[in-house]
């Protein structure tokens, strides 16, 4: 059975497949933006989508990637800040 | 070569409605940058900019130049009017077909896209208004400077994103250079800050929610503006002839390509176009007293552009005066190197280096002479003024004292 929390992390991974032409299976939640060849540009693209995917804001500022008040440094990481984001819009 | 000089300048920018409040913003490091007050504003997530402010088209303009033009277009023809003042020219037929206008731009008719998309698409409308075609099309501006004075020679529009205005001052010189016109009206006109205009930086995440600070530590990003600059470029032997006032000379011009990266800018290649421009003009880096930087307070420019000059300056990179003005006028994309080029003036006539404002706190990776927050006096005999654009397209403009 699949729950809500491994389905965010499936469209988190499904996201970041997507923009490096990887198969998903081959992309683990430890994997970090620089290992999967995400510059900043290509980390743009992936909070767009991920702002699409789950109707949320994610902060960062693409002049100072490393300054954004969410962790963002690998795939779990970034599952995590949708989870902490999606609470925080719950609450 | 046929030598080539500035017989008139105008603006309208942020900072003023001419280049003599332009002047006194600059060389009291004011800043223009504030809250933005445009059409749903609270739907962007960076609220600030530098607008034009103040300017009153009904008061300027007859009810026909007020119809089929955007706003780019009026900051144009505003412009144009206190350079061809100064310049004192009459465009008389037998100057008409040696006589053009060649101006930069980015967006195009920002307003009257913003406005068109609005009708049909939010609004449901089914029309539009008749002259959102001439209003918005990107070579309105300089078409409507040959129907205001009477230029029947080359005239078009040059789009390089941000070095727009570069390339078609480049380009002036150039075609005045090679005989293909004695009298060139050139600069840019940018007016961008529409809902729709804001919103596509925004997607970017490079723009700042605090203001411009470039070269300073604690920037994040670049704030856009709006305006136009426009200048009269002109064949020396046509000015003296005349006894026309002789601002600066345009001494040299060199363009490069990155061939890197459409947003990424590259210190190769920007090192290149200042470089070329310096041979151009057949001047040493030692002559150089000032460099009017790209500066847009993004890290990725300003460290580049600092490594750029590195580069191209050697030994002299430590002496020359640095600063980027959009810390006070924001960043006129098209039309930014245009107003900017005012500041290069500045410092040849009236021995005034316009300063960063806003600064805060240095960045080792731009150990350079930036001149911050005040004005500082300095005689200088020649200066260059930078554009990197997206796209990697460099042009860098070379002015000497006449």
């Amino acid at each position: 059975m699949t729950t809500a929390s491994d389905e965010i992390e499936r469209q988190v991974v499904e996201i970041f497949a997507s923009l490096t032409q990887r198969d998903p299976a081959t992309i683990g939640s430890g994997d970090t933006m620089e290992a999967l060849g995400v510059d900043s540009l290509c980390m743009v693209e992936g909070i767009f989508a991920i702002e699409e995917t789950f109707d949320v804001s994610v902060p960062f500022n693409a002049n100072d990637p490393g300054a954004a008040p969410v962790d963002l440094s690998t795939v779990g990481s970034v599952v995590e800040a949708v989870r902490t984001l999606l609470s925080q819009k719950a609450a | 070569m046929r030598q080539v000089v500035i017989t008139g300048a105008g603006t309208i920018n942020p900072l003023g409605h001419s280049v003599a409040d332009t002047k006194a913003a600059m060389r009291a490091g004011r800043s223009a940058i504030g809250p933005l007050d445009i059409r749903d504003v609270d739907r962007l997530s960076q609220k600030i900019g530098a607008q034009v402010t103040g300017f009153d088209p009904d008061a300027r303009f007859d009810r026909q130049t007020l119809s089929i033009c955007d706003r780019f277009s009026l900051f144009a023809l505003a412009a144009a009017q206190e350079a061809m003042a100064q310049a004192g020219l009459t465009v008389d037929d037998a100057l008409a077909p040696r006589a053009g206008a060649v101006l930069g731009n980015s967006g195009g008719g920002m307003t009257t896209q913003d406005d068109g998309f609005r009708a049909v698409y939010e609004d449901g409308k089914s029309r539009v208004h008749p002259f959102t075609v001439p209003r918005l099309m990107g070579n309105a501006p300089a078409a409507q400077l040959t129907m205001a004075y009477g230029l029947r020679g080359p005239s078009f529009t040059v789009s390089s994103a941000c070095a727009s205005s570069n390339h078609a001052m480049g380009q002036a010189l150039s075609m005045i250079r090679a005989g293909m016109a004695d009298v060139m009206l050139t600069g840019g006109a940018e007016a961008m800050l529409t809902f729709g205009g804001l919103k596509a930086w925004e997607g970017l995440r490079v723009m700042s929610p605090t203001g411009c600070r470039p070269f300073c530590a604690t920037r994040d990003g670049m704030v856009q503006g709006e305006g136009a600059a426009i200048f009269v470029f002109e064949a020396e032997e046509h000015a003296r002839a005349r006894g026309a006032p002789i601002l600066a000379r345009v001494a040299g011009y060199a363009m490069s390509s990155d061939a890197a990266d459409i947003v990424m800018p590259d210190a190769q290649g920007a090192a290149a176009a200042m470089t070329g421009a310096l041979s151009d003009a057949g001047l040493s880096a030692g002559d150089v007293g000032y460099v009017n930087a790209h500066g847009t307070g993004t890290a990725a420019n300003d460290r580049t552009e600092c490594a750029a000059i590195r580069a191209a300056f050697g030994p002299a990179a430590g002496d020359v005066a640095i600063s980027s003005t959009k810390s006070m006028h924001g960043h006129l994309i098209g039309a930014a190197s245009a107003v900017e080029l005012i500041a290069c003036l500045m410092a040849l006539e009236e021995g005034v280096i316009a300063p960063t404002a806003g600064w805060r706190a240095p960045d080792p990776d731009c150990d350079l002479d930036i001149v911050t927050n005040a004005a500082r006096p300095a005689r200088v005999t020649a200066t260059l003024s930078n554009a990197f654009a997206f796209g990697g397209m460099n042009a860098v403009l070379a002015l000497t004292a006449p």
